[in-house]
């Protein structure tokens, strides 16, 4: 099983080193959210004389650039996939293998990861620069943010998995995965961070496992949390990654059962 | 006369073609309006913490998002997909069909798609707009609406050309779909006014990617900002990028040896 690991991820490493520019296009593109976010925000905290939601324009530089990585981490297996998968026929071939698909996936995506934290080095020292970020981390926010960064991406990854699956009963199924995007962004400290929003949203958003695959890790990193939260979230993420696993095994127990092929 | 037709007919078969899937039309709605919500939830976020926003009030700001998802339609409706296509055709060959055609090229492919569901936008905007601008003031003058009008169509106009001029680079290194990625992000920073991003950054939206003249100058015209400079400035930047993309487009064409042989 470990082999399996180690060559799908290095396959996922060799083949999106090939597609750097496309990759490069892509990741750009996704940087002009954070900086609209950052810029709109930085403008309001000055205009509030310094500080908003307990945020200084230089504390949302550092949030938004956090940002970027922690959304690069967060890239997983799109729901959309699924429709190309079913729809060609494509999981027949998948269904063939001893192994659950997932383990490609997730060993396809591990992988990326290493490209996209080392294209994304010089991405941030730009924005550093540019954007001039109050951060100065703890040690234990440091290993508080490594271990959630990858926290993060599990919770998100089987939690979107599970989504797919959804295409196994039904065929319209962008309009329920916006709506689910949509809450998404709203709850998970994407939009802006948490404090920002009115008290009861806040609350609702800790029930949520939107936040802990997001906000939480960028708190961490900028060194707003104490150590007991730190450890609660780390927890939270547990949760959810098992919760997610345990949704993902059921649901595709029920799903493969429902799934005729289509072509070859 | 004839390119209008030819427009128009291109228009009527695509239309009809998408008349036929209506449950789309519901989807569109249904995720229109989830972006809709998203950006009055951001919008109404800024203003619990703040009354202008780089001298912009709050009505004022909802006219700028009108105009931005109205713009965003328009885009969506009429150019992205024509974009698309050229894309797709450059990659497979297959733009041998639209250069054999008696008319010109470039008004050919830019007219060959629209995507009519996307409209849906269009008229969310519109209806957003019209709100906001009742909220700041009570009437609009003709001057003001003829503004208004002619700046969203030269911002319009400029939008094509940056797009044609980006698609045309495919006749040179053939994988460009990422470019809507690209342009999709940075097009989203025309929700807020220009004027409130750095220096550098505002430039790069002005005259890089003219988001500044796609979305907040007609918000400007309705907000009784515009000066009668800022919108010759605009036509005569229109002019020069339509002389320009027409440029790039025969050079490109040079580069392009088909896929047939």
């Amino acid at each position: 099983m470990l082999d399996l690991y180690r060559g799908s991820m290095r396959l996922s490493i060799l083949e999106n080193f090939q597609y750097r520019v496309a990759n490069y296009f892509y990741m750009i593109g996704m940087i002009a959210e954070p900086v609209i976010y950052l810029v709109v925000w930085s403008t309001v905290a000055r205009a509030q004389g310094g500080s908003v939601g307990g945020y200084t324009p230089g504390e949302f530089a550092a949030y938004y650039i956090v940002w970027t990585l922690v959304r690069n981490m967060n890239i997983v297996l799109t729901p959309y996939a699924w429709e190309f998968r079913i729809q060609r026929g494509r999981l027949s071939g998948e269904l063939m293998r001893p192994v659950h698909p997932a383990h490609f996936d997730l060993a396809f995506f591990v992988g990326w990861k290493f490209v996209v934290i080392i294209m994304w080095l010089p991405i941030a020292a730009l924005l550093i620069l540019f954007f001039q970020p109050t951060l100065d981390p703890t040690p234990g926010g440091a290993i508080g943010f490594f271990i959630a960064l990858w926290g993060g991406f599990l919770v998100r990854f089987f939690l979107l998995w599970a989504l797919g699956l959804i295409t196994f009963w039904t065929t319209r199924v962008s309009a329920l995965f916006e709506l689910y995007f949509t809450v998404e962004l709203l709850f998970s400290g994407r939009l802006v961070p948490l404090s920002l929003m009115p008290g009861w949203a806040q609350q609702l958003a800790g029930w949520l496992p939107f936040k802990w695959a997001f906000g939480f890790p960028i708190e961490t990193a900028l060194g707003r949390l104490t150590s007991q939260e730190i450890v609660t979230g780390l927890g939270m993420q547990a949760v959810w990654t098992l919760a997610g696993l345990a949704i993902v095994s059921v649901v595709w127990r029920a799903a493969i059962r429902r799934f005729s092929a289509v072509g070859n | 006369m004839s390119l209008i037709r030819l427009a128009w007919a291109f228009f009527r078969i695509g239309a009809m073609n998408d008349l036929q899937y209506r449950v789309n039309f519901f989807v569109q709605v249904f995720q229109s309006g989830l972006a809709l919500a998203t950006g009055l939830v951001g919008l109404s976020l800024v203003f619990d913490h703040t009354s202008t926003l780089g001298g912009w009030t709050r009505y004022e700001l909802l006219a700028v998002m009108g105009v931005h998802i109205l713009m965003g339609g328009l885009i969506r409706t009429a150019i992205q997909p024509n974009m698309e296509r050229l894309m797709a055709d450059v990659q497979e060959g297959t733009l041998d069909y639209a250069l054999t055609k008696p008319a010109d090229s470039q008004t050919l492919v830019s007219v060959r798609e629209v995507r009519i569901w996307q409209s849906v936008d269009i008229v969310m905007g519109s209806i957003i707009l019209i709100f906001a601008v009742a909220q700041i003031q009570t009437g609009v003058g003709i001057g003001q609406a003829l503004a208004f009008a002619s700046a969203l169509l030269l911002g319009a106009l400029m939008i094509y050309c940056f797009w044609l001029m980006l698609t045309t680079g495919a006749f040179w290194v053939i994988r460009m779909e990422n470019i809507i990625e690209l342009f999709q992000g940075v097009y989203q920073a025309g929700r807020w006014p220009v004027g409130v991003y750095p220096d550098w950054l505002r430039t790069g939206l002005t005259f890089l990617v003219p988001v500044a003249f796609a979305v907040t100058v007609p918000a400007e015209a309705v907000t009784s900002r515009l000066t009668p400079n800022t919108l010759l400035g605009a036509a005569l930047l229109a002019a020069l990028l339509m002389a320009l993309t027409r440029f790039v487009w025969r050079r490109g064409l040079r580069r392009y040896s088909g896929a047939s042989a």
